[in-house]
């Protein structure tokens, strides 16, 4: 018997190979018992709009730390649109400035991780955002 | 070095020790943790003594600087003599405004360049490809042509400084770019003194900058140690690093063996291509982080040395002792800075560079304070340099060549990780190398647990970060953060279209195919690429020629 | 909503075939209903098992196989479930097979569904074969599934699949791992990946040894290690089978060495079992073998439902000091 579990897709969008905090969450996902899709680095916003159709996930995570988030996660909120993904949780993680944040709020991006965030704050968001 | 008889009464004193003054004060209160860690996890003891390194030999394990094994540094005289060079790694937005950070970073004291390059370049993409969307100048400065290299260099005596570039698939191309640079104001190649970083394996490891496959990756390397050695005497063609590994989550240990055991791969590949040993080893320096826990980094960097010298001379057989020399530069740890309370990062930074300056570094990049946070400002990398300064005119470590040797804490830390060294070499050798070691995931997974640990260390508070899970207060960030000018991207984008309009299209059409031509055989792709660089040919279009030649790179991801 | 979601499967629309691999992902009735009323319509596809130790670069194969069928004139169509192990502690999973096929992005003939094996020993998750069912109705002409070789879930995958490929790579000692695990009754074909690196020659020379001394008259099966003669019948598949004897392929996946070959081998297999009349019987088998799973998991979730926790905890808390046995213990649920 299966109870439902939490499918999460964990992606770095962009050129940005710095993949040490994506693959921390990945796992502190896993031993919080979540499905992590873990689709590593160099994704265009087509790809993880893609995977997130086929898995059917409940959250979106990106990971980007070189700053070319406001290029690129729009174009990722416009896709996850277009293919019925409305419902889906986006989360954001690396270096975003404060800045920022107000802007990709607007676009649906419901939770913004910085630098030294505590992976069960992460954690519990989802599980609560997700229920 | 130590008498056998005190020794055994110096273990009696100690276990006396123990049980009596020792117990006293445990029966008083315990310990305040159960275990002392490294950064990197490893115990520590209570107390060191000569017990700890009885075996240690002066002559074999220390000698004098200057000498094999060169654990105490590698010049006679190092800091008294010359001061590290204070290389601040700078680049953002286009060659205008990195150029006007460099005349400022030189005002202010520094005394060596180092570039980073944008993500678009560091992939071997133009401005306006369209991979480079969003992505221009965001953590480098954007060089797509060799008019850019121009910019970025105008008023800059590069016959008297000297530059490192942080470029690695890529290195060759933008490394033809400063050659052409030079020349076309009179500087002849053999005047330049740099280094381009250049380390494809750590880019398989940690980085993940690679663009083509191992092997052809590794010609490119290749090349530039021959071209280098015959062209560029005062040049670094390799700048094997750890820093990248380090910051990737691995411990100290495993950036020590990872980086040792790449360097050892690229001389055995520089063997294979029939060079000998001590044509291009001399030329070969390397890259180290330096992290929070202060004594274990300045071991690390002693059995760099001592590990490399060894190395060199023995499994190599290397006769000019400048190929024993392990020179390096280090940077300071970037992922131990917080977005929390930057100002914390000063203080970070300042003992993490200090661990630098006692471990013996030959060149220093500190980091600024807003650096979880932006690229830096002025004031905040100001700050920086001046941390550097002050270490070296005002705390008085730089008046005796590696101070801390025969500390029995730091001479066991010492050996310890050595150890640890060597049994990472055996590990790897079981694998069948460094790059079936690569593609069966190896380097990878050990950095992927040694991050998770780490990070659970925080999580669980077994390890406490100042501002982050400990003293956290509800503050907002208030220090000036770097603006870059909006009109940078059309800046760019138009020049890169002048230049492709004003250069003479045939020649690169036909500097191009003579470079896939080289490609595709055995010759040294360097002149070659040279000539499609100075008839201005972009670096994605050189390096298009490439990734049509050597096909694109899927990495074997282990998580 | 359930009518609305199979008629999109049938159409092929992939948010569809998505949220009914979800549905069925978490069981119940609404899945049940799904699957009855597409149930008639698979039967089509060609199910193809990837099977093999971790590290034999099965994700990668996987990609190169999936893009030399959709080259092919006429293109194929492909599903691919790929299936990673349920980590036995926390219950969550890193499904980390899409990275290796990134040139597969953004084709709309291909299908990825990665699926944690949620806690069935041995590694094929019970769903993996009703998400097959779910891209068989919804028209893919090939479905690859591919999960860790661990044992059971070798047999598991030859339960579903027409054609099972056993994925070797050398290096790994002396014995091939297909021998060690005894799996080798159930491979149609061998891949030997990574073949460019040391010991491949002797890899497939090992194999083919071992299919030799299965082929003649009595019939020689490998199980566990361990040569056993079985007179006649049909129970073993693959190496067992008269008239199909498993070829042997070296491939460097990563350099698509191999692959036009093996993928070859693949279309031709299934070609022979409608030619021989086998798949008649191997879809009997399957039939059977699924019926068997369905009414083990139906009885045992039946069972569950009119158990009072409480008892069944008392029983168990029995049976662990000794106090009563298993067997009586199962009798008393049962009989209730």
């Amino acid at each position: 018997m299966s109870d439902k579990k939490i499918r999460v897709l964990i992606a770095k969008p962009g050129l940005d190979g710095h993949d040490r905090g994506a693959k921390v969450i990945a796992r502190a996902l896993r031993d919080a018992g979540m499905e992590v899709i873990y689709t590593g680095i160099r994704q265009t916003p087509e790809m993880i709009a893609e995977a997130a159709l086929q898995e059917d996930v409940d959250v979106v995570g990106m990971s980007i730390l070189s700053g070319a988030h406001m290029a690129l996660f729009p174009k990722v909120m416009d896709l996850l649109r277009q293919n019925g993904l409305d419902d889906v949780l986006v989360v954001a993680g690396g270096i975003i400035p404060d800045e920022d944040v107000p802007a990709l709020r607007q676009m649906g991006i419901q939770g913004i991780f910085g630098p030294g965030t505590p992976t069960d704050q992460i954690v519990n968001f989802i599980r609560e955002k997700v229920r | 070095m130590f008498d056998q008889e005190k020794l055994k009464s110096l273990q009696e004193r100690r276990a006396q020790w123990e049980e009596t003054t020792l117990q006293k004060t445990l029966d008083r209160f315990p310990e305040r943790m159960e275990s002392f860690l490294t950064t990197s996890g490893t115990p520590v003891e209570r107390l060191y003594t000569p017990l700890d390194v009885a075996d240690l030999d002066y002559e074999r394990d220390l000698g004098f600087p200057g000498e094999y094994p060169f654990t105490r540094g590698v010049h006679a005289t190092m800091h008294r003599g010359r001061l590290w060079t204070m290389r601040m790694f700078a680049g953002f937005g286009t060659a205008e405004e990195t150029n006007a950070r460099y005349k400022y970073l030189l005002e202010h004291g520094e005394t060596g360049l180092s570039v980073a390059f944008d993500m678009p370049t560091l992939y071997g993409y133009d401005t306006d490809d369209p991979h480079a969307l969003g992505e221009f100048g965001k953590c480098g400065v954007a060089v797509s042509s060799l008019a850019d290299m121009e910019i970025l260099f105008d008023g800059i005596p590069v016959d008297q400084v000297t530059t490192s570039m942080t470029i690695n698939s890529p290195a060759a191309v933008i490394w033809a770019m400063y050659i052409a640079m030079a020349e076309k104001r009179g500087i002849p190649m053999h005047l330049l003194g740099g280094t381009i970083q250049n380390d494809i394996l750590k880019e398989f490891i940690a980085q993940k900058e690679f663009i083509f496959p191992p092997a052809p990756s590794m010609r490119l390397v290749v090349d530039t140690f021959e071209f280098g050695s015959r062209y560029l005497p005062r040049w670094n063609t390799i700048s094997i690093s750890g820093y990248h590994i380090r910051e990737a989550g691995s411990t100290a240990a495993q950036e020590l063996a990872f980086t040792l055991a790449d360097g050892l791969e690229y001389v055995r590949w520089g063997l294979a291509r029939g060079l000998d040993v001590d044509e291009f080893a001399p030329r070969l320096s390397f890259f180290f982080n330096s992290h929070n826990d202060f004594f274990e980094e300045i071991a690390k960097f002693r059995a760099a040395r001592r590990i490399w010298a060894r190395e060199m001379r023995q499994t190599f057989g290397a006769k000019d002792p400048r190929s024993w020399l392990l020179r390096f530069h280090t940077q300071t740890a970037g992922c131990s800075l917080t977005a929390q309370q930057p100002e914390n990062n000063i203080v970070r930074t300042t003992w993490q560079a200090l661990a630098a300056v006692l471990g013996g570094t030959q060149s220093l990049h500190t980091n600024s304070m807003d650096e979880a946070l932006a690229l830096p400002s002025e004031y905040a990398v100001k700050i920086a340099l001046r941390t550097q300064q002050l270490i070296a005119h005002e705390s008085g470590v730089v008046n005796t060549v590696d101070p801390l040797a025969g500390s029995y804490f730091v001479e066991a830390q010492t050996n310890r990780l050595e150890r640890e060294v060597y049994d990472y070499f055996r590990q790897i050798e079981a694998l069948g190398g460094v790059i079936p070691a690569i593609e069966k995931g190896f380097f990878q997974r050990e950095i992927a647990e040694s991050a998770y640990r780490y990070q659970m260390e925080i999580d669980t508070h077994k390890r406490t970060i100042v501002g982050v899970n400990e003293y956290v207060e509800d503050e907002p960030i208030r220090i000036p953060l770097l603006e870059m000018d909006p009109q940078g991207y059309e800046r760019q984008v138009a020049r890169l279209e002048r230049v492709r309009r004003e250069r003479d299209n045939e020649r690169v059409g036909a500097t191009l195919e003579a470079l896939r031509q080289a490609a595709r055989g055995s010759d040294n792709t360097m002149p070659y690429i040279l000539d499609c660089v100075r008839a201005y040919a972009t670096l994605g279009e050189i390096m298009g020629v490439f990734r049509q030649v050597f096909g694109e790179y899927r990495e074997p991801t282990i998580i | 909503m359930n009518d609305e979601l199979v008629r999109g499967v049938l159409a092929g629309q992939r948010r569809a075939i998505a949220r009914a691999i979800s549905l069925i992902e978490d069981d119940g009735a609404e899945a049940r209903a799904v699957l009855t009323a597409l149930f008639p319509h698979t039967g089509r596809a060609h199910l193809v098992g990837v099977t093999g130790p971790p590290g034999s670069g099965k994700s990668t194969l996987v990609n190169a196989l999936a893009l030399h069928f959709r080259r092919l004139s006429p293109p194929r169509s492909v599903g691919i479930v790929a299936v990673d192990p349920t980590s036995p502690f926390s219950g969550g999973a890193i499904l980390g097979d899409r990275i290796r096929m990134r040139d597969l992005a953004g084709d709309p003939g291909i299908f990825i569904r990665s699926m944690a094996s949620r806690g069935n020993l041995g590694g094929l998750a019970w769903a993996t074969a009703d998400a097959v069912k779910v891209l068989d109705a919804a028209g893919f002409d090939l479905i690859l599934i591919e999960t860790v070789g661990a044992g059971q879930a070798e047999v598991d995958i030859a339960r579903t699949a027409h054609t099972t490929v056993v994925v070797e790579v050398p290096g790994l000692g002396d014995d091939v791992q297909a021998i060690k695990a005894g799996i080798l009754e159930i491979a149609d074909l061998f891949a030997v990946n990574k073949a460019d690196l040391d010991g491949a020659d002797h890899a497939v020379m090992a194999l083919r040894m071992m299919l030799d001394l299965n082929s003649g008259g009595t019939h020689t099966v490998l199980h566990h290690g361990r040569l056993m003669t079985v007179a006649g019948g049909q129970e073993s598949k693959g190496a067992g089978e008269p008239g199909w004897r498993p070829p042997i392929f070296k491939t460097v996946a990563s350099r698509r060495e191999g692959v036009a070959e093996l993928a070859g081998a693949i279309l031709a297999h299934r070609a022979y079992l409608e030619q021989s009349g086998n798949l008649a019987g191997r879809e009997r088998e399957r039939a059977a073998a699924e019926l068997e799973m369905i009414l083990q998991q139906e009885s045992l979730r039946r069972v569950l439902a009119c158990t009072d926790p409480a008892h069944l905890a008392e029983l168990i808390d029995r049976i662990a000091r000794r106090e009563l046995d298993p067997y009586t213990a199962s009798q008393q649920l049962l009989g209730r």
